[in-house]
Order: C-alpha cells, then structure tokens, then sequence
C-alpha cells in the first residue's frame, strides 16, 4: 500500500469525505486504488464515509477466491478500515436486492467504539436509496472513480 | 444545499445515467457531457425517464459534446438546457457538491 | 473560488482529460483559481513526455504542460499510480533502479495526500473519469 503521509498544513478544517464505491472488484482497478486513496485520508482527521451502491456492493462479498485469475486478493483491507477510524460504510439496499444479494452474503466489518469500552460494532450500515442520497447531500467532497 | 450530478456515459452502454436519475433530489443539476449526451436526444429509449425522475431539477447538456457527436439542438430532450464549458464551470460553482456518474 | 480538479484516465483512450483540460482552461477564463489538478489511475499517463501522437490532432500532454506554465498550475501525478504504470521522474528511476524516466515538463509525482488535501483545501472538487 502506499506510504501515509502527514498533511503539510494543519488547516483546521474538517470535512465531510465520501469514496462512493459503484463497480464489482478485479474487473478494473477502481475498487482497490480508491481503497488506496481511503486509507491515505485517515492521516487527514477528516469525517471519512464509504457508500456501496451499484455494483460496488460486490466489494463487501464475503468468500472473495482470487487465485484462479491471478490477482491479490485485497478484500481483508475493508476489515482493517476499522482500525484507521473509518467507521462508517453505507451499503443501499436496493443495490443489494436487484443483485439478488442480502446483508448475510456481505463480509463482517466492525470497529471497536473506544466510547463504549472498546465494545464491537459493525461499521456496514444498510440504507435504502432515500436515505442514501440524504447522506451523499451531507458531504463536502464526494470523490468517485 | 444541493448537487451537480454529471453523467458521461450513455444510458445504451452503462447504467450510470439510471443511478443518476434515482439519487436527485429538487433543487439538484444534472448534467450530461461525453457520450453522456446520448441520453439527452429526442424519442430515444430513455426519454422518458427525465419527465418524472427529474422533478424540480436542472437537466443540462454539454452542448460541444452534443455537436461533436453529430446531435442537433433541436433534437435534445424538451427542458434540457444547453451549457458550454463556461457554463459547466458555473454550474459547479453553483452547486455545493458534484457528483460524477461514472 | 478555488477548484480541485481529479483527472482519472490517460489521453486519448478516454475523453476524461480532454474534458477536464476544457474545464480547467474555462474555470481559468472566467477567473477562477485551479488548487491543484491531480492525475489518478490511468490519469498518471497524461504526465509521460514520450508521447508521440498525430501532428493533426491534438497533443495532450503538451495541452497540459503549456496551460500549466502559462497559469502556474500545480500538476500532480499520484506515485502509487504512478509506479504501477510506469510514469517516472528522475528520483523515482533511481530509486527503483530503472534505466529512464519520462514525467513530462510541469508535472510533478508525490502522494495520494495531495489529492486528499485538495479536497481540504478547495471549493470544489470536480472527477473526470471513465
């Protein structure tokens, strides 16, 4: 992955940063390298959110087996996100339910909410498409890839 | 606080203009540039689409595009405003937000 | 105001930095301030001065290397990207011990927290891609 580095000027500012995520994983490299992207802003103390709509919630799927076509398997990097303070990942529901998909199929992520003794809690928070482009209406910068 | 969405595929090739259309909300643009301008043309298959998904929205379309691609004026979807990069650059501005449907 | 622009193809094959030069050149015009254009995924081969292409047609990497000059633009080109496509500056080559770089005049590699802090520091951030 690639290096972590400090932001040069402390503004001060704190923004509302959202990586939407609508494209299968492995088919092109827009999944991975906004993963990439998502992992450098936990340096930055920004209010960072993922959504997964379209065919981006095929990035969460559980059983991920990349050996037959060759690839690096980079889907254990969303369990990690947690850990970076990256706690909130939105997932819309009728992206789910056109692609025959259920919350069950997705990958476990969960954080661990230093304000509740440090008590597991999932960071995948299904939302239906209203309320989704409430939560896109919200944010000061959406980046898309 | 609203969004300008852009759109830059065609809605034949790529359902970015459908996610588009089910995430605006009154008040946002949406705008349709590179081979999104297909979708903006007259009797085509998404015409219809604009009329109830694009309730108290701007529809715009990048009007160099439009005549790269051979469209004429004419023949863009009723209530679609044309803008050229100088009116993109404003619709940005406009908007707090944009969002690229890619 | 101030614009942050995010340019995620390479020239020619995708319109995406014909479209975000175009931008850039009439946000310029009409007085506005670029922060920083940042190249992405495969927008890292807009920055390669080894391009050759047609004498009728359009030279993008120059486009982007003159209007640069001219504005005093900040170009950036994402290392990680960068790495992986083989887009290099002098540094980079002897760093990994390859026999040539290619970045092209006005453009410069550094990290993904360019981009992030583009997004800080702008207005308006605005993504041309596929």
């Amino acid at each position: 992955m690639a290096e972590v580095e400090a932001p040069q000027v402390d503004t001060g500012i704190k923004k509302k940063f959202m990586f939407i995520n609508r494209k299968a994983p492995y088919g092109t490299i827009y999944a991975l390298e906004a993963l990439e992207v998502v992992l450098i802003s936990a340096a930055f103390e920004q209010d960072v959110s993922l959504a997964f709509l379209d065919d981006g919630v095929y990035q969460l799927l559980k059983g991920q087996n990349t050996t037959g076509i060759g690839m690096k398997n980079f889907s254990p990097t969303y369990r990690a996100l947690g850990d970076y303070e990256i706690t909130k990942l939105y997932v819309e529901q009728e992206s789910l339910d056109e692609r025959g998909l259920n919350p069950a199929d997705l990958m476990e992520i969960t954080y661990e909410d230093e304000n509740e003794d440090f008590a597991k809690k999932p960071s995948l928070r299904i939302v239906g498409r209203s309320e989704l482009t409430e939560i896109m209406a919200q944010q000061d910068v959406l980046l898309n890839f | 606080m609203s969004t300008l969405h852009t759109v830059n595929k065609s809605p034949f090739e790529r359902s970015s203009l459908i996610s588009a259309l089910n995430h605006l909300r009154p008040g946002d643009a949406l705008l349709m540039l590179e081979d999104g301008v297909v979708g903006a043309r007259k009797g085509s298959a998404f015409a219809g689409l604009f009329e109830s998904a694009a309730k108290g929205c701007g529809i715009y379309v990048l009007g160099p595009d439009l005549a790269a691609r051979g469209i004429a004026e004419g023949d863009v979807i009723p209530g679609a405003k044309l803008v050229d990069y100088g009116g993109f650059v404003d619709l940005v501005t406009a908007h707090q937000r944009t969002q690229a449907w890619l | 105001m101030k614009l942050g622009i995010l340019v995620n193809e390479g020239p020619y094959t995708h319109q995406a930095s014909d479209t975000a030069y175009q931008f850039t050149k009439a946000a310029l015009e009409k007085g506005h301030e670029i922060f920083r254009v940042f190249f992405y995924n495969d927008g890292v081969n807009n920055g390669t001065r080894l391009t050759v292409p047609p004498q009728d047609d359009r030279n993008l990497q120059k486009a982007w290397s003159e209007l640069a000059e001219k504005h005093k633009l900040d170009l950036v080109v994402c290392i990680a990207a960068a790495q992986r496509r083989g887009v290099l500056d002098e540094g980079e080559a002897k760093r990994h011990g390859k026999d040539a770089h290619n970045i092209a005049p006005g453009f410069r590699i550094s990290g993904l927290g360019q981009l992030v802090e583009t997004g800080i520091a702008a207005d308006r951030l605005v993504v041309f891609g596929d």
